[in-house]
């Protein structure tokens, strides 16, 4: 297994605010990707964005701006 | 991209569905709305699709073949249209969210619920299951095959406590239509709800259930039904009693393409394909020190599917290394399976589960073992 890295996880109620998240990141260039949430979050839906913790701010600027509501953020090693 | 999530979806589609899809695309009007040639071709499509399928599994009439848009639907109509306060219900803890979610609304509503547990190796006891009818006990709800570990539970046996005990025999057919033969005349099955994306090879968003002549079920929706118009209630009369709304003709005209794929294919073919695939990885995977298989791989017959884990990795971990450095898609976490989960003690780490097609190759599952085993080193 490839050694893990801090990183900023975002989850969500459910998929399809999932799914909102990753088309506005895309749409402007945030940085990040959709994973399966990790075991050591509880989350009411299974994907999450991943992303670098140094972008943790332009993800909530982004998720403000859109109103994408998220269920909880961590950084944790993913 | 090596595709081994088919117990989730069949990603692969026959051409002939495809063909069928598209084809209705150009044709097919709304069916039972008039006469006109459209209209018609959409009855005589989704006529002769219930047709086939009532072929498929041995149903007494085309009248007992009802269309859905999947097995959660078939299986909200069937539960919650069933059962009344007080009724008692048997189940399992094979079970699928879809199955236990409407039960425990039941529960809710005032009925009683009994669910058998599992060995291990997570297999039911049937004498468990007998002995847990009671005078209020109207129905036996099982799965075929659990979508977690593919072991199976043995619709013979279960349906015969269900007629020894003179209750309904309701099961969801999820995993395992398209892929093992199901006589609902010879097993007793009253309801055998069923989903078109999975194993029967057809398009996401159609479904259906079988019901045996006579088993009266409350209607979930009522609404437009093309006969009856002045009826301020829902005709009664099947299979429109349990299909209010246009149709879903551009899939059911996939999936009667897709059962028709099957049938000259050959379902034994298939199977045998898909099971000889499972039992290649998972004699692969099973020596590869670390790794932990769930299910029963003795049992003669089981679905095509291995969930495992790698040691105390969280199983959406493994999963998403398989899938960016390997290709290779399966499933992780909970798989809307929570006491099977609960009783093979994968709660928290959830298991991967790697699920088979007869259009996977020896070479793709060469290939996943071959990152399994590297994700252990």
């Amino acid at each position: 297994m490839r050694k893990k890295e801090l990183k900023l996880v975002v989850t969500f109620h459910t998929t399809a605010d999932a799914m909102a998240m990753e088309k506005v990141c895309g749409e402007h260039r945030v940085p990040g990707r959709l994973i399966p949430v990790p075991r050591s979050i509880s989350a009411g839906c299974g994907l999450a964005w991943c992303a670098p913790p140094e972008a943790r701010e332009e993800v909530l600027e982004i998720m403000a701006e859109k109103g994408i509501e998220q269920e909880a953020l961590h950084e944790c090693m993913v | 991209m090596i595709y081994l999530d088919n117990a989730a979806t069949t990603l692969q589609k026959p051409d002939a569905v495809k063909k069928a899809v598209m084809e209705a695309f150009d044709t097919l009007g709304n069916a039972g709305r008039g006469a006109s040639e459209p209209a018609l071709s959409a009855s005589r499509m989704i006529y002769g699709a219930r047709e086939v399928l009532a072929g498929f599994f041995h149903a007494e009439s085309a009248n007992c073949i009802v269309f859905t848009a999947n097995s959660t639907e078939s299986l909200n109509i069937a539960l919650k249209g069933l059962f009344s306060e007080g009724d008692h219900v048997i189940t399992t803890v094979l079970e699928h969210n879809s199955v236990l979610r409407p039960l425990y609304e039941c529960r809710e509503q005032g009925g009683e619920l009994t669910i058998i547990g599992c060995d291990e190796k997570g297999n039911i006891s049937y004498e468990e299951m007998e002995a847990a009818v009671k005078e209020n006990t109207r129905a036996v709800v099982c799965t075929h095959a659990s979508n977690l570990t593919g072991n199976m539970i043995d619709l013979r046996k279960a349906g015969q406590i269900a007629r020894r005990r003179n209750l309904l025999f309701v099961v969801d057919a999820s995993q395992t239509a398209g892929v093992y033969p199901i006589d609902v005349q010879e097993l007793g099955i009253d309801v055998l709800c069923f989903t078109g994306h999975k194993s029967l090879l057809g398009p996401q968003g159609t479904g259906g259930m079988y019901v045996r002549t006579g088993v009266k079920i409350r209607p979930l929706l009522s609404g437009g039904s093309g006969v009856d118009t002045y009826n301020p209630f829902h005709p009664s009369v099947m299979p429109t009693a349990l299909e209010a709304g246009t149709l879903n003709g551009h899939g059911i005209a996939g999936l009667r393409a897709a059962v028709g794929y099957i049938m000259e294919t050959g379902m034994d073919k298939i199977r045998e394909k898909e099971l000889s695939l499972m039992r290649c990885f998972y004699e692969g995977v099973s020596r590869i020190p670390g790794v932990k298989i769930y299910g029963d791989f003795d049992a003669e017959e089981r679905c095509p599917v291995v969930a495992l884990n790698i040691g105390e990795y969280d199983s959406a971990e493994v999963s998403d290394e398989l899938n960016v450095s390997y290709g290779i898609v399966t499933r992780p976490g909970a798989h809307c399976a929570p006491l099977m989960h609960q009783a093979l003690g994968t709660v928290s780490q959830g298991a991967v589960r790697f699920s088979f097609s007869h259009y996977n190759t020896e070479e793709e599952v060469d290939s996943a073992i071959k990152a399994i085993k590297e994700l252990t080193e």
